[in-house]
């Protein structure tokens, strides 16, 4: 058995599952400690279906804690941002593009320094020691407790990192480093800012980490705790602690994981329909397709893996007004207020949910006080959710192929059977609790992100690298070697450069090695 | 009229710059972000109408040149492009009065804006493409006999190599692109050095203008919820580039890649949508090149083919086309300087290998 947690802003909801079949599912709401949620939420479980704590092979956790942390600007360490890269890239040094109220909740210092690579692997500069040193000194003088290190092409080579990182341990004793190359892809200032966000959350991490795991333990599981990652895979509690910002995109990758879960199907577009807005996403053999432009987090440019995700104000909540022959269904929504404003719960606002209680769709509140609603009204608001939702849907498809739909949340209910095109929409049970379904179901990844030189006649070959070395760093991550398969690949060549540059990317995913 | 630039124009100059970049020219971003610091640290740019420039007033264009993907991650130290300016200074034995683009698509648009900030000197509001191309000699100072030799060419290191090929700017170009490579895949040049008289004769007028004004009607559109093309079109009319037409409105269906020859080559298609019929393709390297609707050619090099996203109007560039995008595609019409028989000769259809002769698009496409 294994268990999945999801901690939302609002709701904490726990699975217990054997292999993919769900055992038991509850919602709690989130307590400000997050602690103690997961500790009502685990007693539920229990409560639900009596399990011994011993069986349990794996804890699963999705938050969103960290991301709400960063935008909120609170509990945030004193950090330090070294590059390494001079000559080069002193014109903008770090943090040059963030809002200056984040730069002061982290008292953001910066250090440029010496070093950095080439596209092709040559240096740029060497390390400079002493350097390092003397910024170790200003460091330790302004109290900074966290360092991101960030070496320009780091991705291509990490050597300066890494030798900067094992420098400034020696310097800075008891001092958090987080290192670039481990956490963005190329794009310098971006995967620096990513860095830095990581570097501030740390201590926040290893507080958060340490009350999951107690009140886990607390709970008399004894079995090891995982955190889910953006791209949907997992994270040991020591990989979470050193790289919080790696959960920043988990609750809407965990949703759609567990969409494929519950419906069993790999390749589809998933609509989690909520009170607001409906999140539409593709999943491409189980993995959510990822944005390709930056994202913004807080009002910083990074570069996170997050899942490319499309929303629409369309919800249960949404307003629904005009007569048959117009009618507009949002953007606006009554949100947390339905059930005191909508018509089923004997409020005043005609809401998406009413439409669907006067259609059959859904049995919520009294479907007495819409049973007076127009029916051409009812059918042209369904159809108008429809039109919309299917439009959306065709945006994010990214080929001709058809692509079946699967529904979850609690406003699923709105949806029809079928899409424009002929899409099926599949409906799966325990919808509502997808997120944590998702969490519990993670599997454990590996990427390469780099830029290859491909000599004529080498092609297949350095892509073959490539691969390998994903899978490689998959099963380095805990993956059970037989099941690494490659769910990702992309090439684009890149312009004006000899030998063939091509920038090349690779995910490998595994199961996870637990025993079940 | 010159004007002062100052950071609050520098997002919709971007913009602006990112549409007449027509897919290609790399992201103005960084290259906003680096005049942004150098404003605020030596305060705003005065742009210098060409008519305002004394006839034997000595010109230097400055740019950077190599890699998009490199510029992203290996980020200039900033100095470069007055290095590169300096040391042709030396070379000429003449000191420099103006700056000015040799590109105002894309982020060379901004990199001269950077060198007037660091050193204080006006930048010509023109440039020597009235777009973007991908390379050194497709450059209307080129056509109407400005040398681009001699050339420096500026590292982060502060070192400096100057080239000089006489009067073959395309060997110019193939030299430059080596020492690029050697110095990290980008580089930054000061070339093209003229006088104010030869600006006036072999300049693409007002493009830094142009850029601005773009970029502000998408914005301003946008904001009063209006139609951001039919109002570039009503700016436009105004302009050298009179003519703007709607070539086609929906979705991308296919988008095809590859190498070449150092050059990101490939086809897009966009099909109709909402029972509508027709198909465009586009053909493009690093920019694009033609458009054709169902087999015929719509808007073909030199002028402007602009991919902008259907709802926003934001220019949408040839390394993020994918499937399902909504979009639509205009066609620009460029000044009488880019379409004359040496200029096509140069960076017209032919040029690029394609086999279509060149026509304007508003012939192409009556009103």
């Amino acid at each position: 058995m294994h268990i999945g947690i999801d901690v939302g802003g609002t709701n904490t909801d726990a699975v217990l599952m054997r292999g993919r079949t769900v055992l038991a599912a509850v919602k709690t709401s989130t307590t400000a400690d997050v602690t103690s949620g997961i500790v009502s939420a685990l007693d539920g479980l229990q409560r639900q279906r009596a399990f011994d704590p011993g069986q349990v092979h794996a804890v699963m956790i999705g938050t969103t804690h960290f991301i709400n942390a960063l935008i909120e600007a609170r509990r945030l360490a004193p950090t330090a941002a070294v590059r390494l890269g001079l000559p080069a890239t002193a014109s903008l040094p770090p943090m040059v593009d963030w809002p200056e109220h984040l730069v002061g909740a982290i008292n953001g210092r910066s250090y440029l320094c010496h070093g950095g690579h080439e596209f092709d692997g040559r240096h740029i500069a060497e390390l400079d020691e002493a350097e390092l040193r003397a910024a170790a000194a200003d460091m330790a003088a302004h109290g900074v407790r966290s360092v991101a290190i960030t070496s320009v092409f780091s991705p291509v080579n990490a050597e300066f990192e890494a030798r900067a990182a094992e420098l400034l341990a020696a310097e800075l004793p008891g001092v958090a480093l987080s290192l670039s190359h481990e956490i963005g892809r190329i794009g310098l200032l971006e995967r620096e800012n990513a860095t830095v966000i990581n570097a501030a959350l740390r201590e926040l991490a290893a507080h958060i980490v340490d009350g999951l795991a107690a009140s886990v333990a607390g709970a008399g599981i004894t079995a090891p705790l995982y955190l889910s990652q953006n791209d949907g895979t997992l994270m040991d509690v020591d990989f979470a602690r050193r790289y919080p910002v790696a959960t920043f995109a988990s609750g809407p990758t965990n949703s759609m994981r567990g969409a494929t879960v519950l419906s069993g199907v790999d390749t589809c577009a998933v609509v989690d329909v909520g009170g607001t807005t409906s999140d539409v996403g593709v999943l491409q053999r189980g993995f959510p397709r990822e944005a390709t432009t930056e994202v913004s987090v807080a009002g910083v440019r990074t570069n996170f893996r997050m899942p490319d995700v499309l929303s629409i104000g369309i919800g249960g909540g949404s307003l629904v007004r005009g007569q048959a022959d117009a009618v507009t269904v949002g953007p606006d929504s009554v949100g947390y207020e339905l059930t005191s404003r909508a018509l089923v719960f004997g409020g005043d606002t005609l809401t998406a949910t009413d439409i669907a209680v006067a259609a059959g769709a859904a049995e919520v509140g009294d479907p007495g006080l819409v049973a007076h609603l127009d029916r051409g009204l009812v059918r042209a608001a369904l159809d108008r959710i429809a039109a919309d939702v299917a439009d959306v849907v065709e945006r994010m498809r990214t080929s001709a192929e058809p692509l079946p739909v699967v529904a979850v949340g609690g406003g699923s209910i709105l949806l029809p059977d079928e899409l424009a095109d002929g899409g099926r929409v599949h409906r799966p049970e325990h919808y509502a609790v997808a997120n944590a379904i998702g969490a519990a179901i993670a599997q454990v990844g590996g990427e390469v992100d780099r830029v290859f030189a491909v000599e004529p006649g080498r092609r297949e070959a350095v892509l073959d690298e490539a691969r390998q070395e994903a899978v490689d760093r998959a099963v380095a991550a805990g993956a059970t070697p037989g099941s690494v398969t490659i769910v990702d690949f992309d090439e684009v060549p890149i312009p004006y450069l000899p030998g063939n540059a091509t920038r090349v990317r690779v995910k490998a995913v595994g199961d996870l090695k637990v025993e079940d | 009229m010159s004007w002062t630039l100052t950071e609050e124009h520098l997002a919709d100059l971007a913009r602006g710059a990112a549409l007449l970049g027509t897919g290609g020219g790399g992201d103005p971003h960084v290259g906003q972000l680096l005049v942004r610091q150098a404003i605020r640290e030596h305060g705003p740019v005065l742009v210098l109408d060409p008519t305002e420039v004394a006839d034997d007033a000595l010109v230097i264009p400055t740019a950077q040149m190599g890699a998009p993907t490199v510029v992203f991650e290996k980020l200039p130290a900033g100095t470069e492009p007055v290095a590169a300016l300096r040391a042709l200074e030396y070379h000429l034995d003449r000191t420099a009065d103006a700056t000015m683009p040799i590109e105002c698509g894309g982020i060379n648009s901004m990199i001269p804006l950077l060198v007037g900030a660091l050193t204080g000197l006006p930048v010509v509001d023109a440039d020597g493409m009235g777009r973007a191309f991908p390379e050194l000699q497709m450059e209307t100072f080129s056509v109407y006999g400005v040398p681009g030799s001699p050339m420096a060419i500026a590292g982060e290191g502060g070192e400096t190599v100057v080239i000089d090929t006489r009067a073959d700017n395309a060997r110019m170009e193939w030299l430059a692109r080596g020492v690029t490579v050697r110095l990290g895949g980008v580089a930054h040049i000061a070339e093209y050095a003229m006088s104010g008289a030869d600006v006036r004769r072999t300049a693409i007028p007002r493009t830094l203008s142009l850029a601005l004004s773009v970029g502000r009607a998408i914005r301003e559109a946008r904001q009063a919820n209006t139609d951001p093309v039919a109002r570039l079109a009503e700016v436009l009319a105004d302009t050298l580039y009179g003519h703007l037409r709607v070539l086609f409105r929906g979705k991308v269906v296919d988008v095809e890649r590859r190498t070449e020859a150092g050059f990101a080559r490939g086809r897009a298609r966009v099909a109709a949508m909402g029972g509508a019929t027709g198909q465009l393709e586009l053909v493009f390297q690093n920019e694009h090149l033609v458009a054709l609707v169902d087999g015929e050619v719509r808007c073909v090099v030199p002028d402007l083919v602009c991919v902008l996203d259907a709802e926003q109007a934001e220019p949408i560039t040839t390394e993020s086309l994918r499937y399902g995008q909504r979009v639509t595609v205009v066609g620009i019409s460029t000044p009488e300087l880019m379409r004359s028989p040496q200029a096509l000769a140069t960076f017209g259809p032919a040029a690029f290998g394609l086999p279509y002769a060149f026509r304007p698009v508003e012939e192409l496409v009556p009103a």
